[in-house]
């Protein structure tokens, strides 16, 4: 069977797993609310589906494709399966941007200042790790830049938290670091799809420069890519995409490692064919994983970048392993 | 009667000059180079062999001077277009990911093809280079898992696809066996003899530069110390000078063959 084929039959498999994902994250949950409930208004379970689950599921299709094509497009152009937002450091870096406008209070003066200082704080993020890493950095030399922006975020976040003006505050960073879809409405599907669609839009631009990627950067070159184009295209998609998933979700780790990494034998491990696979698989894990939270009996739902972290840790190590004799 | 005028594309370096890191790599190096030759660049470690095969390349920029295709200057180009004219093979091909073969020589399009990838016009491209260098059966092979001589075909067949009129290769035949390193010069002799098409390669080995090129150009310490055909620029005292060597150049079946008597002086 030809590539593009084989593409096409996965992206249809993919859109369909999330068609059928989409109706059981508006039917599971606490209450459960079968079809028929959808479309009889007078049910009391038709507000559920509509104003709590609704927004919370179209938010998990958005963040998971943002963060499946930003992970997906950090690897294609550092040409290293361990690339994503998490690992390299952005997400820190937006949560850094966002968490610093919740402590100087900008956050409460127009809703939109939170996302665009987690946005920002990505952009600069991506800039940074690629400064770090230099042009030809390897594995290991990008593996180093995002331990390092990690470690700074963190720090500002903790420096945030210990300055905050009261627990309340502080309180409210926390939860919002720990990543969750929980009651989340409308007004941040409003803000935050909007500035996805847009982050996605100008990731997909890179497709063709990242396939032409796998010959490295002077083949690249070589093939007529425009690498400071490029490099300028990344740090703003992602900083977009990533930023504005940040922004309403908090840190959901590992999703632009995993998803990513679960497709792309099936493109023929193409890194720009794979930029579209990778959004709805990201998409799909959200989603599912986002269920398992709800459906897992506990007093307080669990947290959905608790969850992620779980599947992804392991996830993460045992690619590490399977790539040590490469690393060493 | 007129000279004959050079026929097809003509690719000429004028006054390169090029510093790195404050130490001059290459001081005002001029050569052209003509469609339907296979032209090598030799000299001593460190010479500036592979700046001057970047800067021809229009992968890197000179300091002064400048480098002209066709008549025009190469910097005025767009990306896409130079690449169209000149396909590079780099002196460690990188190849990321466990692409297939087929995959791999399809990259080769990226200078023509569009957002939506490869036209029908493209695979049959690829399908041709695939065939020239015998790799149709190996198409569905991982990269990775080729021999070295497969792989130095299917990089090579990646160049090919983009239907180049110039192939530059930087030290195309390092790390290949005496029989692959013959494939290789017959790839190269090959392209060169197709209208309008020249090659420009970086070498190492004297032996198959003065057996296969029809010209070489000696370059030390970022200056050219010879440019002609193998006769006359290898010679025992070229080569004292570039290497430091007492050689003797003998009459061989093919072409001059080099003899290294010992260190010079």
């Amino acid at each position: 069977m030809s590539h593009s084929r084989r593409s096409w039959l996965l992206i249809g498999g993919l859109l369909l797993a999330i068609a059928v994902l989409f109706g059981l994250s508006l039917m599971s949950g606490r209450v459960w609310a079968p079809w028929s409930a959808w479309i009889d208004r007078s049910d009391p379970r038709w507000a559920i589906i509509f104003e709590l689950r609704l927004p919370r599921t179209v938010l998990a299709v958005a963040i998971g494709a943002a963060l499946g094509l930003s992970g997906a497009a950090m690897q294609g152009y550092t040409r290293n399966p361990l690339a994503d937002p998490g690992v390299l450091g952005v997400s820190s870096m937006a949560a850094l941007g966002a968490v610093m406008s919740l402590y100087l209070g900008l956050a409460f003066t127009a809703t939109w200042l939170l996302p665009a200082c987690a946005i920002l704080g990505a952009g600069f993020g991506v800039v940074l790790m690629l400064a770090l890493a230099g042009t030809t950095g390897g594995t290991v030399t990008f593996l180093l830049a995002g331990v390092i922006l990690n470690t700074v975020a963190s720090a500002g976040v903790a420096l945030a938290l210990s300055l905050a003006p009261n627990p309340w505050a502080a309180q409210e960073i926390i939860s919002w670091l720990l990543g969750s879809l929980a009651d989340r409405s409308v007004e941040e599907v409003r803000l935050a799809v909007p500035l996805i669609i847009v982050g996605l839009a100008i990731l997909l631009t890179l497709r063709k420069s990242l396939d032409a990627l796998t010959l490295g950067e002077t083949g690249a070159v070589a093939l007529g890519v425009n690498l400071s184009a490029v490099r300028v295209i990344l740090a703003v998609g992602v900083g977009i995409a990533s930023g504005a998933s940040v922004a309403v979700t908090g840190l959901i780790g590992f999703v632009g490692l995993i998803a990513p990494h679960l497709v792309r034998p099936l493109v023929g491990h193409r890194p720009g064919v794979l930029l579209v696979p990778a959004a709805l698989a990201g998409s799909a894990l959200v989603l599912a994983a986002d269920i398992v939270v709800r459906l897992t009996p506990s007093a307080a739902e669990m947290r959905l970048g608790v969850a992620t972290a779980a599947v992804g840790g392991p996830f993460f190590l045992a690619l590490l392993i399977s790539m040590r004799r490469r690393l060493a | 009667m007129t000279a004959p005028l050079i026929s097809g594309a003509t690719l000429s370096a004028d006054d390169l000059t090029v510093s790195l890191g404050g130490r001059a790599v290459l001081h005002g190096v001029s050569a052209q180079f003509r469609a339907g030759e296979v032209t090598a660049v030799v000299g001593p470690n460190g010479a500036g062999k592979s700046t001057l095969l970047a800067c021809l390349a229009g992968l890197r920029r000179p300091d002064a001077g400048s480098v002209s295709l066709e008549g025009a200057p190469l910097a005025a180009l767009s990306h896409r277009e130079r690449a169209r004219k000149i396909g590079f093979l780099p002196q460690t091909p990188e190849v990321a990911w466990a692409v297939d073969v087929e995959t791999l020589v399809g990259l080769g399009r990226t200078p023509h093809s569009g957002m939506r990838g490869l036209s029908e016009a493209d695979r049959l491209a690829v399908a041709r280079a695939l065939k020239h260098t015998d790799l149709e059966e190996l198409a569905l092979r991982e990269v990775k898992s080729l021999s070295g001589g497969e792989r130095g075909r299917a990089l090579f067949a990646r160049v090919l696809a983009g239907e180049p009129s110039w192939l530059l290769a930087d030290e195309p035949l390092a790390g290949l066996d005496p029989g692959h390193q013959l494939d290789a010069v017959d790839l190269m002799r090959g392209f060169a003899a197709q209208a309008g098409q020249g090659v420009v390669m970086t070498l190492h080995d004297l032996a198959i530069a003065a057996r296969l090129a029809d010209r070489v150009l000696v370059l030390v310490d970022g200056r050219l110390i010879a440019d002609g055909p193998p006769r006359e620029a290898l010679t025992p005292d070229v080569l004292a000078r570039a290497y430091g060597v007492t050689a003797r150049v003998v009459e061989g079946q093919s072409g001059p063959l080099i003899e290294l008597v010992g260190r010079h002086g």
